[in-house]
């Protein structure tokens, strides 16, 4: 089983909505969850994770705590920042 | 009498100098209606908030740019002109750039956006922070001494074109000519045969960055997105890749414009908010947000239309059908936003649509944000008394049925506080 998170940066873009609209839903303040939070294996939340405008989705293996990374996005284009730049 | 041929409302020409008189009657008389845009396509318009957020997430409504076409000639009441329908869904242009993201359907629009989505993420673009606060601060250096200038060609519109050629790595020896096609191919009114022409250009050099690029790759986007390109066609073929390249200068320049021209007129126009934000600079990403849902550089997403029949309120939008989503109009919807007619800075506004909503919503949103807060920030804090030039009533705003922005944003500098 997955558990699947969306984290606090969420701005409600509706993507994951888009993408994958039985996983996701919105609620009242316009944050994304997910339906439930243990769900089977399902590709749709891995491309609703990798087109999450704010990477505000986290999918790990229930058992292990292990993170499920999309192999199919082009992980060398994202050089993550190192704190705030300013 | 039931049987009465309908007449449709014809847009007016003008509208956009008034969009919002006319949304705030559509909105009141119903929900989807039938009505003639000013170039001659027949579309359902659509203006309430909850039917626009609506049909932005519902499968049923396509943007499938290979059918758009046919949609535009089974809809057209007189010859269209199809000035802006899309960016590369107009004539004269070159199919492979009409072949991106945005005139795409899922499952090949998710396999296009995950490839660059990684480009634009929030986190990424934090980075650039420094990068936009340089460019702004030099094209508000150049300004100094002249007492009236026009912001959109002198801050809105430069700004955020270099910033989308760092992101791509066009080299700065390119890019004035890149920019002189790429401008052609951008908003309404061009000859089609210079468009054509353009077109052209404007493929042949994006071929001729991808080959550069593989020779000298540096971290820029077209590189990464040239090797993913080489190691898996499947991915991402050479024409994606140019046409990813068109979409990426065409919706990275003219919208942040718009979007950054109208912040600054209604700060300029609202005197008593624009205290506000002097006075309390912190509320500066709070503004933003507010002020793109006040006035949304996108006026109406671009087109899309049905496969299906669509059953919203208590009429049904048949299938095959174009439908224009008002992305303005729903931004001041007051059943959604309270008094939404009103600009207040304070309001933090939860769920604005200037972005769009759903798959397509606007991928380098978190780059306008900067570009706005930062660009905002800078022209306030070094030109402390800047007000219009001409009374606001004189200013124009661009004949497109999409984008809203001024044609000319004229203001007196006035004094310049040091830098």
């Amino acid at each position: 089983m997955w558990r699947v998170t969306v984290g606090d940066s969420c701005v409600g873009s509706g993507m994951c909505i888009g993408v994958a609209p039985h996983r996701f839903q919105l609620d009242a303040d316009d944050r994304s969850h997910p339906v439930t939070v243990e769900m089977e294996p399902d590709d749709s939340v891995l491309d609703a994770a990798a087109s999450c405008p704010m990477e505000a989705i986290r999918i790990t293996h229930s058992a292990s705590g292990e993170e499920i990374v999309d192999l199919w996005t082009m992980s060398s284009a994202s050089p993550r920042t190192q704190g705030d730049p300013t | 009498m039931d049987d009465a041929p309908r007449i449709l409302e014809r847009i007016d020409a003008d509208f956009m100098q008034n969009p919002f008189d006319l949304y705030a009657r559509l909105r009141k008389e119903g929900g989807p209606q039938e009505v003639v845009m000013p170039h001659g396509a027949k579309v359902w318009i659509v203006t309430r908030y909850d039917d626009v957020r609506a049909l932005l997430t519902d499968p049923r409504v396509s943007k499938d740019g290979r059918r758009m076409d046919e949609m535009f000639t089974r809809h057209s009441v007189n010859p269209v002109v199809q000035e802006d329908a899309e960016p590369g869904g107009g004539t004269g242009f070159d199919d492979d750039l009409a072949a991106h993201m945005m005139n795409s359907d899922p499952p090949r629009h998710t396999r296009l956006r995950k490839l660059v989505s990684k480009g634009f993420t929030a986190q990424r673009m934090e980075g650039l922070r420094p990068r936009i606060q340089e460019l702004a601060d030099e094209l508000l250096d150049a300004m100094v001494g002249r007492p009236e200038v026009d912001l959109i060609d002198g801050y809105a519109m430069p700004l955020p074109i270099a910033l989308v050629f760092d992101l791509m790595g066009v080299p700065h020896r390119d890019r004035h000519a890149f920019w002189g096609w790429a401008a052609k191919l951008v908003g309404a009114g061009h000859d089609p045969e210079e468009v054509a022409g353009a077109s052209r250009q404007f493929t042949e050099y994006a071929k001729h960055l991808i080959d550069a690029k593989r020779e000298q790759p540096d971290h820029a986007l077209i590189s990464a997105l040239v090797r993913v390109t080489d190691e898996d066609g499947d991915r991402l073929s050479r024409s994606e890749l140019v046409a990813m390249i068109f979409l990426i200068v065409v919706a990275g320049s003219e919208t942040p414009a718009n979007q950054l021209g109208s912040a600054v007129y209604h700060l300029l126009t609202n005197p008593d908010e624009l205290a506000k934000l002097r006075a309390d600079p912190s509320l500066m990403p709070a503004a933003v947000e507010e002020l793109m849902r006040y006035d949304s550089g996108v006026g109406t997403a671009s087109f899309r239309f049905s496969t299906d029949d669509i059953p919203l309120g208590d009429v049904v939008i048949p299938a095959g059908e174009l439908i224009l989503l008002s992305l303005g109009s729903a931004n001041r919807d007051d059943a959604h936003f309270r008094s939404a007619d009103w600009l207040d800075l304070n309001r933090h506004p939860v769920g604005g649509m200037a972005f769009g909503h759903g798959v397509h919503y606007c991928i380098g949103a978190p780059l306008a944000r900067l570009i706005m807060q930062i660009g905002l920030f800078r022209l306030l804090a070094r030109y402390p008394d800047i007000r219009l030039a001409v009374p606001a009533e004189r200013l124009r705003w661009k004949e497109s049925t999409l984008v809203h922005g001024l044609v000319e944003l004229p203001v007196l500098l006035g004094r310049a506080a040091s830098a």
